[in-house]
């Protein structure tokens, strides 16, 4: 198996509503993808269920050959490979920039402490908030909270990053920031799976775009041909729906 | 009550303060308990599979129900029907300190639970173990918010000491009672004073919490005055 990851045949219910039903992908080293459809077609749950923060029902998810839904499978050890950047970016809240990157390499990768704060100060003014360290969450902006929160992930050097709709929780005029980091990692090749509603990001960063709808996978391809000639009318529904919205040519 | 009566009390002070200072004792060991067996039940409410999450409600549930003075009678007499000898001091600790530690368990189980999802999520995102998240994430969160309700439990406990009292421990109560037994004249003298004795030290304590929850404030993880 060439794949970074491959998730075969996910499923999961939430009582009666079935949210994911048998999704099956595979995303290859370097490759950046990026997961679109409406609210409620359970992209969040689908990225959840990748490193197991909820727990699927069936299906399975490999990380480098190594499944990820074994029963006896270190997921402790797993999720520390797999970034995770969360819509409304969950920073630990009593703690300072600096220290939100550095407790996953202090307390879960046991490195040093000077050579954690180096490589946290590093991460840091990667995603260009060097002067920004000694700050606590409440005291930055979304926008820069979200970074702080792709530094953290990035610290742990994973070997993909799930973004979950990284800038649907910011206002307008910080999204960019955000988005400006996120197109320096897919040109730097990081393994980037990303949902989100951003159509201009997705056309000139994605390698690869899903369409997601009630909980299976409706049509995927490179953006050229998912936006200029979509095979499913749906796709092609919530494409000029989207672009509507958001005043994007599509 | 005569001038007299006032400088008899006065003279009485360091007998009175050797009283206060079993309640200094009292009140360090039944918070220290009340705090770790606190902890413990409010992270098993939380956290725990619902059985053992059961039996720690119904702990507090017994805790909290029954009249501080039964549970010193029940730590001071019971044992003895076993042929377990405890000193007074020593059910007063236990007694008022697994009392406390119902009533904390509540301020601490608030306290965990306003921790929005997301945090817990995070830290078990990095590759954090639940009790490594708790430890790390949660706990620190959720103790800066503690301390404001704790204060609460501090006042009310401090004072509670005098109970022990009624099972005979030598405190400021007991010793003011000694005063006032040879000269009953000199009892609103010496209540008053003990009332004074508490008023200072329930100042000094708030104050020192204040002080504590001040050093410890993070922006946007404060209690809002």
């Amino acid at each position: 198996m060439g794949q970074l990851l491959v998730v075969e045949g996910v499923c999961k219910r939430y009582g009666a509503e079935e949210v994911l039903c048998g999704v099956s992908f595979s995303l290859e080293k370097g490759e950046t993808k990026v997961i679109i459809g409406p609210s409620g077609t359970g992209k969040s749950t689908l990225l959840r269920c990748i490193n197991r923060l909820t727990e699927p029902d069936r299906g399975r998810v490999w990380l480098e050959g190594m499944e990820v839904t074994a029963p006896h499978a270190n997921i402790n050890k797993i999720r520390s490979q797999i970034g995770f950047v969360f819509q409304d970016f969950n920073l630990f809240t009593h703690l300072t920039a600096l220290d939100n990157v550095r407790l996953g390499l202090l307390k879960v990768k046991k490195m040093g402490r000077k050579e954690a704060t180096e490589r946290a100060q590093a991460e840091l003014a990667r995603v260009g908030l060097a002067g920004k360290a000694d700050a606590y969450p409440a005291q930055l902006s979304g926008g820069q909270q979200q970074r702080v929160s792709i530094a953290r992930a990035l610290a742990m050097d994973p070997k993909l990053i799930l973004f979950d709709e990284p800038t649907s929780a910011l206002d307008p005029e910080l999204i960019g920031e955000v988005l400006g980091v996120m197109v320096k990692l897919a040109h730097e090749g990081m393994t980037m799976l990303v949902v989100t509603h951003e159509m201009g990001f997705a056309r000139s960063v994605a390698d690869e775009i899903v369409f997601m709808e009630r909980g299976v996978i409706v049509e995927q391809g490179p953006p050229e041909k998912l936006f200029r000639a979509p095979a499913h009318p749906r796709t092609a529904e919530f494409l000029r729906k989207i672009s509507e919205l958001y005043g994007e040519a599509a | 009550m005569t001038v007299e009566s006032w400088i008899q009390v006065w003279y009485a002070l360091p007998v009175l303060l050797r009283g206060l200072l079993v309640n200094l004792e009292l009140l360090l060991g039944l918070l220290a308990l009340g705090l770790v067996v606190g902890m413990a039940v409010a992270l098993v409410e939380v956290y725990a599979p619902r059985p053992v999450a059961a039996a720690a409600v119904a702990y507090e549930w017994f805790f909290r129900g029954v009249p501080e003075l039964v549970l010193l009678f029940l730590f001071y007499f019971g044992p003895d029907q076993f042929g377990v000898q405890i000193s007074a001091f020593t059910a007063a600790v236990l007694a008022l300190g697994f009392r406390s530690s119902a009533y904390q368990s509540q301020i601490f189980r608030g306290a965990i639970q306003a921790i929005p999802a997301g945090q817990m999520l995070a830290a078990r995102s990095l590759g954090m173990g639940r009790l490594r998240a708790i430890w790390h994430v949660v706990l620190p969160q959720a103790l800066r918010l503690s301390l404001a309700g704790w204060s609460n439990e501090f006042s009310s406990v401090l004072k509670d000491t005098t109970l022990a009292y009624g099972i005979g421990v030598v405190e400021v109560m007991r010793q003011a009672r000694y005063l006032t037994a040879r000269n009953f004249r000199l009892a609103l003298p010496a209540f008053i004073a003990v009332a004074f004795l508490f008023l200072i030290l329930t100042y000094l304590g708030n104050w020192t919490i204040g002080l504590v929850e001040r050093r410890l404030r993070i922006p946007g993880l404060e209690v809002r005055r």
